[in-house]
């Protein structure tokens, strides 16, 4: 039966020719989409998408402030290593120089007490030097007269007169400097 | 297909239009209750449950459907909305989503197993769409660019010299007004129509070869037949997407045309 009905339904219908059921159907399935997808869902997944957006550009904006900090912290890191080299250094220069500054102040002063020594033992060469020749005048006019008492037989009666042979005697040994030194 | 055997018992016979004249369900039932019609209602609910299940509590990471239906998304705005309705996209992009993923479905159920009948290749389902999307061309038109306006732009584009305009006037108005709303219907049920009749064809080559007539000549017809509706199958795949994406993307040059003369 539906065959025959069918075939016969070929002749009269062109597949252009649109079916008005077929019109409603149609419209109604696309209300009911649109009005489901367009309407209701669409706006919810614009949204998720919006927000994700800004999810994702908030955590990029995020890192990159995390990174301009860490890269702040970064700088300021080396100016303070830099600043700390460069006081260890300015250190290390002005011990240096203290340093050169304490060693000539002590090499002046084991200089001067060199000095201030060598004046003493100069001083005391001399001062022995002075007793030793008194003492030697002393000496050799005791031996000078002895002898001279021994040579002329007799002692010298005038004290005076002995006093002045010694003393000629003893000038004219220091008119030769090398009988003395 | 039982008809065509009992008529033509010996001879092979290519499936014709009648394939596309479809009695109500059964004998008695109301004579809008065909194939078509039930297939239509189910395939938009079916679209409807699965965008519903995918965005109707859409999360921030994306998980399972929702990634699916946001690739889909993605498309449609990306590749479909955008490059007509530039910043005005996210206004439009239900029409536009909806139009698509309806399109899609309704001729995906072509090639689905037992239903196989592409709803788009009954003509009224891509007129319904297409003069929706016609009347609001019109709409948006005259509202954005006035009634003189409209009609202005549309036949006389500026900058050409002044007796093109003679030609060019009835042109634009039959290309604009009359010709673009039919071929924008025709060729969504054109196509879809002959897919069906392609795969019904060499389906039908392999069930006569290999089974009603088998015969040692045959049999290898019958298996080009069965190659060639696998192959065609994942042709007509194609096809039905490129289709729903034809479709929805001269929706949006409309509507994008009606907002912007310019364009």
């Amino acid at each position: 039966m539906t065959t025959a009905a069918t075939l016969l339904a070929v002749e009269g219908e062109s597949p252009i020719m649109p079916h008005a059921y077929e019109l409603v159907v149609g419209g109604f399935a696309f209300l009911v989409v649109f009005l489901v997808v367009g309407k209701i869902l669409t706006p919810r997944i614009q949204k998720t998408l919006a927000e994700r957006t800004e999810a994702i550009e908030g955590g990029i904006k995020k890192a990159e402030d995390l990174q301009a900090e860490a890269k702040s912290t970064l700088e300021e890191y080396r100016t303070q290593l830099a600043e700390a080299r460069q006081e260890a250094s300015r250190l290390r220069e002005e011990a240096r120089e203290q340093g050169a500054q304490i060693k000539a102040e002590l090499r002046e002063e084991a200089q001067a007490e060199a000095r201030r020594l060598i004046e003493a033992a100069h001083a005391q060469i001399e001062a022995d030097r002075q007793q030793a020749l008194a003492q030697l005048q002393s000496e050799i006019g005791r031996l000078s007269t002895e002898l001279a008492g021994r040579i002329v037989g007799e002692s010298l009666e005038d004290e005076a007169r002995q006093r002045r042979i010694i003393d000629r005697f003893l000038d004219e040994i220091e008119a030769r400097p090398e009988a003395v030194r | 297909m039982n008809a065509l055997t009992v008529l033509a018992a010996d001879e092979f016979k290519a499936p014709g239009l009648e394939l596309f004249d479809i009695p109500p369900l059964w004998d008695g039932a109301p004579y809008w209750l065909t194939k078509p019609v039930v297939l239509a209602v189910l395939s938009s609910l079916v679209m409807v449950v699965l965008c519903w299940s995918a965005f109707s509590n859409p999360k921030l990471v994306p998980r399972g459907i929702q990634n699916v239906a946001e690739m889909g998304y993605m498309f449609v705005r990306d590749q479909i909305a955008r490059p007509f309705l530039g910043k005005e996209t996210d206004r439009w992009m239900g029409l536009l989503l909806s139009i698509f993923l309806l399109v899609w479905m309704w001729n995906l159920i072509g090639v689905v197993p037992f239903l196989q009948f592409p709803v788009a290749s009954h003509i009224a389902f891509p007129i319904v769409l297409a003069a929706s999307v016609y009347l609001l061309k019109i709409y948006l038109g005259i509202k954005h660019q006035g009634v003189i306006g409209y009609f202005k732009n549309m036949m006389f584009p500026p900058g050409l010299p002044k007796f093109i305009y003679f030609l060019l006037a009835p042109i634009e108005f039959l290309s604009n007004l009359i010709i673009a709303p039919f071929t924008h219907a025709v060729r969504l049920f054109a196509n879809m129509f002959a897919g069906h009749m392609i795969l019904a064809f060499f389906s039908m080559v392999g069930f006569w070869f290999l089974f009603e007539k088998l015969t040692p000549l045959g049999a290898p017809v019958g298996v080009v037949g069965v190659l060639m509706t696998i192959a065609m199958t994942g042709f007509e795949l194609f096809i039905q997407f490129l289709q729903a994406f034809l479709f929805a993307l001269l929706a949006a040059m409309y509507i994008g045309g009606s907002l912007h003369p310019e364009h």
